[in-house]
C-alpha cells in the first residue's frame, strides 16, 4: 500500500543546523499521526516539508506515491490549519472558508454552499457574516479546520493546533478532532508538544529529538516501552533508571525507565526495596506528585488523591513490580 | 540572616514620593493619565485648530468673495460668481490637466514603489534595511530645486538622456514618442512626459513608505495560507496582498496625489507652457492680484481629495486597518 506520506532519509539544513537530519517516516493514509517533540526538535518543519513551504536540502518526500520535491504549496492537495491560524483578516468567516474553492475557480453560490456545510461541520453553522477579529480563539481554530477541510485534502496538517487554547476548550476540542478525523477518514499530521496530548489523540507518535526521530509506535508502545532515555524523560515524565540500578533488580546492564504510578511508597520500617527520602509533593487535583530522593537518585512517584502523605524528610521505601521495569535499548 | 536581606526588610512597603514639585506631577499624572494627555496635545491641537484649519477657513471664505473687474478691489460679499469663473473652459482645462498628471504620477508611483517597498518589507534585514531606508530617504536631503534643475539638465536636448538613447541607437524612439501629441514636444524637458517623470521622481518617497510600512505589518503566514490552500502567487496578490496592503497604497497616493495637485514649481521649470492648478493659483494671486480666484481654485484639490478618500473609503480600503 502506498503511504500516505513519505520521506526517505529527508534533510533539511539552514546553514550549519540541522533542522532535520535524514528523517526516514512512513505514514499510512487515514490515520491520526502525531508528530511530538520539544521547540526545535524538527517536527515543525517535517510538517512544512510536508506541506510545501520549506524544501528538503537531501532525501525524497512523496505523498501518496507521488514526488513532492519542487512542487509549489499551491499544487499540492494538503491542507494545513496554522498555529495562530492566519484567517484573513479582510474577509468575513464565509469567505475565509470558500477562500480554496474561490481560487479553485468554483462558482460563487457553490462555494458558499460547500463553506456553510463546512462551518456546520465544526459547529459554527450561521457565523459566516462574521469577521475574524469578531470570533474567540476556539472559534477561529475551528474556523481555521473548515477553511481547510472544505478543500477535502488527502493529508490535513496541524501545527500545534490546540496550543493556544484554555484547558477545557482544548479537552473538547481533542475530542472533536478526534471524532471528525474518524468520520472524515482523511490522514491527519498534528504537530505538539504537549505528550498528553499526543498520547491521547494518535494512532500513532514520533518522537523527535534534534531533528531526528527517536522512536514511531503506537502511545502503548511509546508511553510503555520508551527506546531510549530521552523517550522515556519526554513522554510522561517516566523514571530513567541507570544501569548499575537496573543490574540491581534485573539482571541486565541496561537504561531502564519505571513509570511514576508503578512506584508504590512505604514507610521504612516495612520489609525490603528501594530506601529513599521525600523531597516534595505537588498537588495536583487527581494525584499527588512526589519527587523522591534514592540515594542521590531523583525519582517521582504518583499517588492518588486521598492517600495519607509522608512527612517532608521522611524516610521512605519505594518497591515495585519488577516486570514495570522497563529494559531501553539504547546501550549502557 | 544575611546583612543584604536584612536591608530589603528595613525598607518600608510603601516609598514616599520624590521630593519637589516632579514628584507631585509624576504622581498626578499616574492617577489621571488623561490630564498628561491633555497637556501634551493642547499645544498641537490650538495651532491645528487655530493656524492650520482657520487659516483654510478663511481661504475658504475667501473663495465667495468677488473681484471688482473694474477696480481690481476684492467685494466682500458673498457671491458664487467666482466659482462661476472657476468653470470657464480654460480653467476647467488647467484642472482637468493636473488631475490627469496627478492620476499618472499616483499610478506610476504605485507601479514603481511596490516592489521596492515589497522587497524592503519581506526581505530585507538588519543592515540591508538600513540600507533601504537610507536610499529612500536620501534623495529628500538635497534641496527640491536643485533636483528638479538637475532634471532639467539630464532631460534637456544636450542632455544624458539624449545621450544615452543615441549610444544605444534608440534616438528613433525618443524621437517618434516626443513627435506624439501632449504627451512629446520640442525635448523631454519641456514635454508633459518631463514633467511626469520629474514629479514620480520627487515624490517616490511618499509611496514607498506607508507602503512598505504597509506590507510589513501583512503576517507572512496569510501569504503561506493563501499558498497552502491552492492560490497561485499572482491570485496571492491580488486576494490577499494587494487588499491587506490597500491602506498604505491609499495613504501613499494621497501624498503623490495632493503634492502633485498642488505643486507649482515643477511644472514651471519642466514642461510646457500650459498651466497647472499651482501656477494658476500662483498667478492669480500674484500678478493679476485676483484672491477669490486663486482661493476657488485652491479649494479644488481639497474637494478632489475629499471625493478620492470617500471613494477609497467606500471600497474597502481601510476595512483591514
Amino acid at each position: 500500500m502506498t503511504s500516505a506520506v513519505s520521506f526517505q532519509k529527508v534533510s533539511r539544513h539552514f546553514g550549519t543546523v540541522r533542522a532535520v537530519d535524514a528523517v526516514d517516516l512512513d505514514i499510512v493514509p487515514g490515520e491520526f499521526f502525531a508528530m511530538l517533540g520539544p521547540s526545535g526538535s524538527g517536527k515543525t518543519t517535517c510538517l512544512r516539508l510536508i506541506a510545501g513551504f520549506e524544501q528538503p536540502t537531501a532525501g525524497s518526500i512523496s505523498i501518496f506515491g507521488e514526488r513532492a520535491e519542487g512542487v509549489p504549496p499551491y499544487r499540492r492537495n494538503v491542507n494545513t490549519v496554522f498555529q495562530d491560524y492566519a484567517l484573513f483578516p479582510h474577509l468575513n468567516i464565509l469567505d475565509n472558508v470558500a477562500y480554496g474553492l474561490m481560487v479553485k475557480g468554483v462558482g460563487k453560490a457553490e462555494r458558499h454552499k460547500a463553506a456553510e456545510d463546512a462551518l456546520a461541520l465544526v459547529r459554527l453553522p450561521g457565523y459566516g457574516e462574521r469577521r475574524p477579529g469578531q470570533l474567540s480563539g476556539g472559534q477561529r481554530q475551528r474556523v481555521a479546520l473548515a477553511r481547510a477541510l472544505v478543500n477535502q485534502p488527502k493529508v490535513l496538517l496541524l501545527d500545534e493546533p490546540l496550543g493556544a487554547l484554555d484547558l477545557k476548550l482544548r479537552e473538547n476540542m481533542q475530542e472533536e478532532l478526534k471524532s471528525l478525523q474518524k468520520a472524515l477518514g482523511i490522514t491527519f499530521i498534528f504537530v505538539t508538544h504537549d505528550q498528553g496530548e499526543a498520547l491521547s489523540m494518535a494512532d500513532r507518535v514520533a518522537v523527535f529529538n534534534d531533528g531526528k526521530i527517536m522512536q514511531v509506535g503506537t502511545p502503548q508502545d511509546i508511553y510503555e516501552r520508551p527506546a531510549t532515555r530521552f523517550v522515556a524523560d519526554f513522554v510522561g515524565s517516566s523514571n530513567v533508571l541507570p544501569p548499575d540500578f537496573v543490574q540491581r533488580y534485573s539482571g541486565q546492564r541496561r537504561w531502564g525507565s519505571l513509570r511514576p504510578e508503578a512506584i508504590r511508597v512505604g514507610k521504612a520500617t516495612r520489609g525490603d526495596g528501594v530506601s529513599a527520602r521525600l523531597v516534595s509533593a505537588n498537588y495536583l487535583g487527581a494525584t499527588t506528585r512526589l519527587a523522591l530522593d534514592a540515594d542521590g537518585l531523583r525519582l517521582h512517584a504518583v499517588v492518588p488523591a486521598g492517600t495519607k502523605l509522608p512527612e517532608e524528610g521522611e524516610a521512605l521505601v519505594l518497591t515495585f513490580n519488577r516486570d514495570q521495569l522497563h529494559l531501553m535499548d539504547e546501550p549502557a | 540572616m544575611s546583612t543584604a536581606a536584612n536591608q530589603y526588610r528595613a525598607a518600608p512597603a510603601i516609598l514616599p514620593a520624590a521630593s519637589g514639585i516632579r514628584g507631585v506631577l509624576s504622581d498626578a499624572f499616574w492617577r489621571k493619565p488623561k490630564l498628561l494627555l491633555f497637556l501634551m496635545l493642547l499645544p498641537p491641537v490650538l495651532w491645528l485648530g487655530v493656524v492650520y484649519i482657520g487659516s483654510l477657513f478663511a481661504l475658504l471664505l475667501q473663495s465667495f468673495f468677488s473681484i471688482d473687474e473694474y477696480s481690481g478691489l476684492i467685494k466682500r460679499e458673498f457671491t458664487l460668481k467666482t466659482y462661476g469663473d472657476l468653470l470657464q473652459a480654460a480653467n476647467l482645462d488647467i484642472i482637468l490637466r493636473t488631475v490627469t498628471m496627478a492620476a499618472a504620477v499616483t499610478l506610476a508611483s504605485i507601479v514603481v514603489a511596490f516592489p521596492i517597498a515589497y522587497y524592503a518589507a519581506r526581505y530585507a534585514r538588519g543592515r540591508w534595511k538600513a540600507l533601504f531606508y537610507l536610499a529612500v530617504m536620501l534623495p529628500l536631503w538635497s534641496s527640491y530645486l536643485v533636483k528638479v534643475y538637475a532634471w532639467k539638465l539630464i532631460l534637456a536636448k544636450e542632455g544624458i538622456l539624449t545621450w544615452l538613447f543615441s549610444k544605444l541607437n534608440l534616438l528613433w524612439l525618443l524621437d517618434g514618442w516626443l513627435s506624439l501629441p501632449i504627451v512629446g514636444g520640442n525635448s523631454l524637458s519641456v514635454s508633459f512626459t518631463g514633467t511626469f517623470i520629474v514629479f514620480v521622481y520627487v515624490w517616490l518617497p511618499f509611496m514607498i513608505l506607508p507602503m512598505q510600512a504597509a506590507l510589513e505589518r501583512v503576517p507572512g503566514n496569510l501569504i503561506e495560507a493563501s499558498s497552502d490552500l491552492g492560490a497561485s502567487p499572482r491570485q496571492t496578490f491580488w486576494n490577499v496582498l494587494l487588499p491587506l496592503a490597500l491602506p498604505g497604497i491609499v495613504a501613499g497616493s494621497i501624498f503623490t496625489f495632493s503634492l502633485t495637485l498642488g505643486d507649482y514649481i515643477i511644472p514651471q521649470i519642466i514642461g510646457t507652457s500650459r498651466l497647472f492648478i499651482g501656477q494658476a493659483v500662483y498667478s492669480q494671486q500674484g500678478t493679476a492680484g485676483n484672491i477669490p480666484l486663486a482661493a476657488a481654485f485652491a479649494v479644488v484639490p481639497i474637494v478632489i481629495m475629499g471625493l478620492y478618500l470617500w471613494m477609497a473609503k467606500r471600497m474597502g480600503a481601510f476595512d483591514a486597518l
